[in-house]
């Protein structure tokens, strides 16, 4: 019987090893970006920001012009990339330390002066770089090497959830929260990263897209388990869905 | 061009800019230099350049970041307090060569300070500033036409070395009026930024800015032709030397400081006395040849500073091996006057 592929590989995608853990789902999300540029057939034109976290060697797998942001700015870089150059497209990649944290103050400002870039925000629930320690994100009672007993309600406050809270801002076009953990949700993935950087080009506004991913070195879990905890213990506190879309909302 | 006009410096440098050829400007308010972001907020659309109020300091150096990325003239001004939060923006942008300018209105410190004119931002500017082994070249304006003249140099420095440049003025700069003649730039584009600049990789692998460097001996070979620059860069020195040839004393003061010193020799040059001023224009390089071949010529130096001993520390390194400088502060909270350094000056002299 011949195969036929479901989906080709991306060119923009290069072909090399990561330096990512065994099960680890940044992976996922480059080739997500990779195959929306690509449908797109906006690669050319496509200036990248990539952020401090595992995903700051982004340029080693995206063969696209980059800048490098320092830690948590990369969405008031992107907005200096696009003022300086609005006919490119343009989007940041940040983890969950990266955006929900220090730069918490860029994002949400970002997102507000509605810039016309697309934000990849990958949330593992916690700081992958720096060896697993507790990110804005990260889960009540998960344990991690800042807090050995677990997150604690009272001492380090609730999750937080980002997509719901940048739908709420009056420059959002699009926002969903997407899984990569099945084959299902990987397909609803593609589709929402796609919508993102198609509202982009459409000049609809800012697009934001959370994707739920595994950090199963951090999570000292197995590869297959890490992935079951997205199904069990993420997605019941950080549902999948789209927060925002100005397309449906106009049609109302 | 015999145009003249009658602009405050903060002004002068926000049309400075535009003249220049500045596409995109981002900051957020502080006095003493709340007049650029005002004046281009109007002024930087009308000629389809993008204004942006940031939300912060550390937003608005990261978007010049971004928009230098990209190989257009942008700039952000701020004063000393939001001038420290850019620095780890400015880290990132000497260690990935982009250039840009970013305007200091030298405001009072530690901490909050005042809002009164300092030169307490000296160490800060000169020695590179945030985290790292870099260095940003410092243009320090006396006048306001000096101020239009150095905006124009800093766009074309910036590009010339792929480096952040700093204007350094102060409130007493930004906020006189003085007549100026604004002169036509020779260049108002950077063609040669198409060679490394990010435009969408179109028939050609993506470029990458960054300043990470892991591999063994990269961050040493990066450093080592950083450094190759900022040695090419002491080309740029430049300083004006007033009545040195015949004094006993050479004043050694920069910026608004050096203009009411140079008031000061000139009177006491009047009443008799030998003594001359240099006025460093660059501070990063600082001009030290100059200060140098006087030491050698048998001068002495006092330093006068408006803070509590910075640059005098530069002057005593350019003149080291034949002698030394004396110095006088001026504390920050009240305008000098040239009366005020009549007596230091005389002390100097040996009065
Ligand atoms: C100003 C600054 N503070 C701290 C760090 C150290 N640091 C590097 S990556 C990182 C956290 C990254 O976590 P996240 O954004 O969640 O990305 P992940 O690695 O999990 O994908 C931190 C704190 C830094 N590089 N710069
Ligand atoms: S530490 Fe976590 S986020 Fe980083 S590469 Fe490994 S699995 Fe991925
Ligand atoms: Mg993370």
């Amino acid at each position: 019987m011949q195969e036929i592929p479901v989906t080709r590989y991306p060119e923009v995608l290069i072909d090399r090893p990561t330096h990512y853990c065994p099960g680890c789902q940044h992976g996922i999300a480059h080739r997500l970006v990779a195959e929306a540029l690509t449908d797109l057939g906006v690669v050319e034109r496509t200036i990248a920001v990539s952020s401090i976290g595992c995903s700051v060697f982004l340029y080693n797998y995206l063969n696209l012009d980059t800048v490098e942001a320092p830690h948590g700015r990369a969405p008031a870089v992107a907005t200096g990339v696009k003022r300086a150059r609005p006919e490119a497209i343009v989007f940041t990649y940040q983890g969950d330390g990266d955006l929900a944290s220090i730069g918490m103050a860029e994002i949400i400002h970002c997102a507000n002066r509605g810039e016309r870039v697309t934000v990849i925000f990958v949330n593992n629930t916690v700081y992958g770089m720096t060896g697993g320690q507790m990110a804005p994100t990260t889960l009540l009672g998960q344990k991690t090497t800042t807090c050995p007993g677990g997150r604690c309600l009272e001492r380090e406050g609730a999750p937080i959830r980002m997509a719901e809270i940048i739908a709420s801002l009056g420059g959002t076009a699009y926002c969903a929260r997407v899984a990569v953990n099945t084959v299902k949700n990987v397909m609803r993935a593609k589709k929402a990263i796609r919508n993102a950087f198609q509202y982009q080009l459409d000049g609809k506004g800012f697009s934001f897209v959370e994707v739920l991913a595994t950090c199963p070195t951090n999570w000292r879990l197995s590869p297959t388990a890490a992935n079951e905890r997205v199904a069990t213990e993420m997605i019941p506190y950080f549902p999948l869905g789209t927060f925002q879309d100005c397309a449906a909302t106009e049609e109302v | 061009m015999s145009e003249r006009l009658f602009l405050k410096g903060n002004e002068a440098i926000a049309r400075a800019a535009i003249a220049a050829g500045m596409r995109c400007y981002f900051g957020y308010p502080i006095t003493p230099q709340n007049d650029i972001p005002e004046f281009l907020s109007t002024e930087l659309p009308k000629v389809g350049g993008e204004f942006v109020q940031a939300e912060s300091e550390i937003a608005a150096a990261n978007m010049l970041l971004g928009a230098a990325a990209c190989g257009v003239r942008a700039m952000t001004s701020s004063s000393s307090p939001g001038i420290s939060l850019m620095q780890e923006a400015i880290s990132y942008m000497a260690g990935s060569e982009l250039p840009g300018v970013i305007v200091n209105m030298n405001r009072g410190g530690p901490g909050l300070g005042d809002i009164g004119p300092s030169q307490g931002d000296y160490f800060q500017s000169t020695r590179g500033g945030g985290h790292g082994d870099y260095r940003t070249l410092v243009l320090a304006p006396g006048t306001v036409q000096e101020a239009y003249d150095l905006t124009l140099l800093a766009f074309e420095l910036a590009f010339r070395y792929r480096n952040p440049v700093l204007l350094l003025g102060d409130a007493i700069l930004g906020q006189m009026k003085e007549p100026v003649t604004p002169r036509v730039p020779q260049q108002t584009t950077d063609p040669e930024a198409e060679t490394w600049c990010l435009t969408g990789a179109v028939q050609r692998p993506g470029r990458v800015l960054k300043s990470l460097f892991l591999d063994d001996g990269a961050l040493a070979e990066h450093n080592t032709r950083l450094a190759a620059k900022y040695q090419a860069m002491e080309t740029e020195s430049r300083a004006e030397s007033f009545l040195v040839d015949d004094a006993q004393l050479v004043v050694v003061a920069y910026g608004s400081i050096g203009r009411i010193a140079k008031s000061t020799v000139r009177k006491l040059r009047a009443a008799g006395h030998r003594v001359g001023l240099v006025r460093p224009i660059t501070l990063f390089p600082f001009p030290t040849a100059i200060l140098r071949d006087l030491a050698l010529a048998g001068k002495r130096f006092l330093t006068i500073e408006h803070n509590l001993g910075q640059m005098v520390d530069d002057v005593r390194l350019a003149v080291r091996t034949v002698t030394d400088s004396a110095f006088y502060g001026h504390l920050p909270g009240n305008l000098p006057t040239p009366n005020d350094f009549e007596a230091p000056i005389l002390a100097a002299l040996g009065h």
